[in-house]
């Protein structure tokens, strides 16, 4: 398979596309030139480009499970949240040095947690960003895809879980900081977390790690397994009379969403330094599903798409209109979901076709 | 739920069903008026401290109570103007208080001048550390805001007097006014204040005069009073009796289920070398009291579950029959819920402005009024958001999400981010105390009769009027009811209709019970998914199950673990019961495959 096929169907958008990524590959280096320079980006746009591509990650990872497996989830902040919250421990354990994390010494406790153990390690903690999100995910889409939960029910009860994982962890003695979450991060591996060249390749990294998974995905989707997703949305029943054994097929497309949108999370932590329950809200996880449905279902771009075109829209309104945000918010919701059923790309190739 | 054939029986006009809509609404109004009516007229007058212990027990209303601050103190402040008012008009008994010197007050207290209001304004006022006297002696009263007042005619001063000094009670004086105000309620004709007394004696049984106490009792009619009089009587005879006068009292106090009686007898259990006679009493007694305890303990829990069910039912309702009849899962319905508190809000300011005569009563206008608001919009939102999404239910449930944030947004431009102020109406504060360890707040009764009350209504709608039937037969066979003529559009908006204006009720209670803010519905709107997964998809009987199940359980499980591990536990146990009855519990029987 060619890159250009990896990239898009059509050979225009395949250049248009890689172009893009491209720009995003390069756009951190930016980043080093000294401030003087024109072309220098300054630390603020280097955040927010470096969150809202780890958002477009859960975006893509979203579209997965539903554009193509039909499995609507409205909890995927919470696989999110598990991968931050699993780097966010090596990060708080690199800033405590060998002493307890402040917020365990505020509530006077004398050791760690069980669950904290080998979080010193980057390696362990890696390990945790992909472990944890994905096991969580296994343990629940079992049991939800083996009794057959699905459409509005399904969803609902991811709802349900994530608004009871957020409860835990805005407890102060589940260990994970309560209210506050971690913060404070100084080091990662060592380098100052601050420091133009960490910014610099946090933001690289995770504009390789979202062209990796948009190629890894796409390359998936062709394969007959993407097929059989896309035959589980259309009609499960009739697959499984053809001797498919969906759990299976369901499963793991979940278990791979779930462990991507972990990445991004742990992607996410570092670049804005902090991650608290809040991410876990119910809210976040809706309004992620809104950035695909925005951006278009089903079509791997239209995730990133529509996570990237909402994310900057938000985060302009909540600064200039920060009362009207909600209502724009809410007004994307309803007009995408009535007038644009496949969101900005599903528009995009009206255009096209109108053209022909 | 029905059965087919009934269907074609009916051949009523075709807009029958507006008329019975209607008349049920009217009817539904009719009821709750004379049930509130006639539970305005049962009330018997309950004193502050009872209340707040009521109040306690239910932490919602605790926190309601935490927000209301001002109005407490508002509250306060009328009750100090209308016993002063009492209070002149005997002479000032509290002016005297506070100008008299240490003998004189006890005498006072003693033999109290004024009226009981006046006492217990007294008692507030010195507990609340705001009374203070003038270097001439005057009166005066200090807010919790450092302003202070005249006494008692409360004009705000500003000419602070040179040595202002606060009333305190030595305890000499602290006794004496215990015993005062037990004497002025024990001489009262009401036995509610007369059962007061006994409870403040019963607080203060160390300095208690036994012959006061013996003679009460011989005079006393009432049953209820003479009961916890010779309770009283039976712990004065234990305290201090010898062997054989113990072991009579104790026959008494092991029908006791007071914690007091208890800590009693287990003082007395503690002891060295008892008496085994009076050991093994002590023991049936203790056995006795601790079971009746946990008896009403229990039966508080109960309760408290069950209203908490009541709350999630009325949340869950709407919510019920909107899946049911649509299959729309409705993510604005709590906002909707919050629109009915919001109406209810409105209509009290209303009154406050118009009719101030009438505050106590704007609850009942605020019932039709929070359904109505709340079902319009949820037409509104149908004709518009949700119709061109029928069938699509993952869109709906995005696009009516998108409505929840606009109209939770929307009252907070207009109302503020705050939580605005819903006052507990008059008739509904207090409680009623069923023994000693058993409070049963009026407005959580009154949320288990106004569930009972529109659930009754809701069946009756459903099964006996033709729009009822309608609704169950869009619901069952939509393109069959079609065929008959039935117009299954207009149905939709109705039955969103009905379930929005459900969501609206629910606000309008909700609004007596929590806080009422933008966030309100977000509170609600989880648990109300909850009880309609778990009850099956548009079975009402199942989201009264479901609701009871969760609200109970919930409860039980609040004891033992804490509200927000019981929250996780109770979700955790809900995914299961998924897992065993994806359908929830009743199921809608079809033979649909896709």
């Amino acid at each position: 398979m060619r890159l250009t096929q990896l990239l898009s169907d059509s050979p225009r958008n395949a250049i248009l596309i890689g172009l893009c990524f491209l720009v995003l590959l390069i756009l951190p280096w930016l980043h080093l030139l000294p401030e003087t320079s024109s072309f220098h980006l300054s630390a603020y746009w280097i955040t927010l480009i470096g969150k809202i591509m780890a958002l477009a990650m859960v975006a893509l990872a979203l579209d997965l499970v539903w554009g193509y497996a039909g499995i609507l989830s409205l909890g995927h902040g919470l696989y999110f949240a598990l991968g931050g919250y699993a780097f966010g421990m090596y990060l708080t354990r690199e800033t405590a040095g060998t002493g307890l994390p402040d917020f365990m010494r505020f509530l006077s406790w004398t050791e760690l947690p069980w669950y904290w153990a080998g979080t010193q390690h980057f390696w362990w903690a890696m390990a945790l960003v992909v472990l944890v999100p994905g096991l969580v995910a296994f343990i629940f889409g079992y049991f939800a895809f083996r009794s057959k939960i699905k459409g509005v029910y399904f969803s609902i009860i991811t709802q349900a879980m994530t608004y009871a994982a957020a409860l835990l962890f805005f407890r102060n003695e589940t260990g994970f900081g309560g209210n506050n979450g971690f913060t404070g991060f100084t080091t990662l591996l060592g380098y100052d977390i601050t420091a133009s060249s960490t910014r610099a390749v946090l933001c690289f990294t995770t504009a390789l790690a979202l062209l990796l998974s948009y190629l890894g995905l796409r390359y998936l989707m062709s394969q007959p397994y993407g097929r059989v997703l896309g035959a589980i949305r259309d009609s499960e029943n009739r697959l499984q009379y053809l001797g498919y054994r969906t759990l299976w097929y369901k499963l793991s497309a979940w278990v791979l969403s779930a462990v991507i949108a972990g990445i991004a999370g742990a992607l996410y932590v570092p670049q804005v330094g902090i991650i608290n329950p809040g991410e876990i809200n119910p809210v976040n996880s809706i309004e992620m599903a809104v950035w695909v449905a925005a951006g278009g279902r089903g079509s791997l771009i239209g995730a990133i798409v529509g996570a990237g075109t909402i994310n900057v829209i938000k985060t302009y309104f909540t600064v200039a209109y920060p009362e009207f945000w909600l209502l724009i918010l809410g007004g994307l919701f309803v007009v995408v979901t009535i007038f644009l059923p496949n969101g900005i790309i599903g528009v995009l190739d009206r255009f096209k076709k109108e053209k022909e | 739920m029905s059965h087919y054939p009934s269907y074609y029986k009916s051949d009523a006009p075709a807009n029958y069903f507006n008329k019975t809509f209607i008349i049920a609404l009217l009817s539904l109004l009719l009821l709750i008026a004379i049930t509130s009516a006639a539970h305005a007229h049962e009330t018997p007058v309950v004193h502050s401290h009872e209340r707040d212990e009521a109040v306690s027990t239910n932490t919602m209303a605790a926190t309601s109570n935490a927000v209301s601050e001002e109005t407490l103190l508002a509250q306060n402040k009328q009750s100090v103007t209308t016993s002063a008012d009492l209070a002149i008009s005997k002479g000032d008994a509290i002016e005297q208080f506070v100008a008299a010197d240490f003998t004189k007050r006890q005498t006072m207290l003693n033999q109290w001048p004024g009226s009981v209001e006046s006492l217990d304004t007294l008692v507030e006022l010195i507990k609340n550390d705001e009374l203070y006297q003038g270097n001439g002696g005057q009166t005066y009263l200090l807010n919790s805001e450092d302003e202070l007042f005249t006494y008692p005619a409360k004009q705000l001063t500003t000419e602070w007097p040179s040595d202002l000094a606060q009333v305190t009670l030595t305890n000499t004086l602290r006794s004496a006014l215990v015993f005062g105000q037990a004497k002025v309620k024990l001489e009262s004709n009401d036995p509610t204040q007369r059962l007061q007394a006994v409870a403040i004696l019963a607080d203060n049984i160390e300095q208690l005069d036994p012959a006061l106490i013996s003679t009460a009792a011989t005079n006393e009619q009432d049953d209820d009073v003479k009961t916890a009089l010779s309770t009283l009587q039976a712990r004065i005879d234990f305290r201090d009796g010898d062997v054989t006068t113990q072991i009579a009292a104790l026959t008494v106090l092991a029908d006791s289920d007071s914690p007091q009686v208890l800590v009693d007898v287990k003082k007395a259990l503690a002891a060295d070398d008892i008496d085994p006679v009076l050991k093994s009493a002590l023991l049936d007694a203790e056995d006795s009291i601790e079971q009746r305890i946990t008896i009403s303990t229990w039966i508080g829990h109960l309760f408290t579950g069950l209203s908490t069910a009541s709350i999630l039912l009325l949340a869950a309702l709407g919510l019920a029959i909107t899946f049911g009849l649509l299959g729309v899962i409705n993510m604005a319905h709590g906002e909707l819920i919050m629109i009915g508190a919001y109406a209810t809000y409105m209509v009290q300011n209303l009154f406050q402005a118009y009719f101030p005569s009438m505050t106590g009563w704007y609850l009942v206008a605020a019932i039709p009024v929070a359904f109505l608001v709340s079902a319009i919009i949820g037409m509104i939102i149908e004709r518009i958001i949700i119709r061109p999404l029928y069938g699509r239910e993952l869109e709906t449930l995005l696009a009516t999400f998108g409505v929840s944030l606009i109209l939770m947004q929307l009252v907070r431009m207009i109302f503020g981010a705050q939580n605005v102020e819903v006052s507990n109406v008059d008739w509904l504060s207090g409680a009623y105390q069923v023994s000693s360890s058993l409070v049963l707040p009026f407005n959580r009764i009154a949320i288990i009769g106004f569930t009972i009350i529109i659930l009754m209504l809701l069946v009756y709608l459903l099964n006996k009027t033709r729009f009822g039937l309608f609704v169950r037969a869009v619901t069952q066979n939509r393109q069959m009811a079609r065929a008959v003529g039935i117009s299954s559009a207009r149905i939709d908006m109705l039955a969103f209709g009905l379930g929005s204006g459900l969501a609206g009720l629910a606000g309008c209670a909700l609004a007596q019970v929590g806080n009422v803010g933008p966030d309100l519905g977000q509170t609600y709107i989880i648990d109300a998914f909850l009880v309609v997964v778990v009850g099956g998809v548009g079975q009402v009987w199942g989201a009264v199950l479901a609701s009871l199940g969760l609200g109970v359980s919930g409860t039980v499980l609040e004891i033992g673990i804490g509200a927000v591990m019981a929250k996780i536990v109770l979700l955790v146990l809900v995914i299961l019961f998924i897992q065993k009855r994806p359908q929830g519990l009743f199921a809608l029987k079809g033979r649909f495959v896709d």
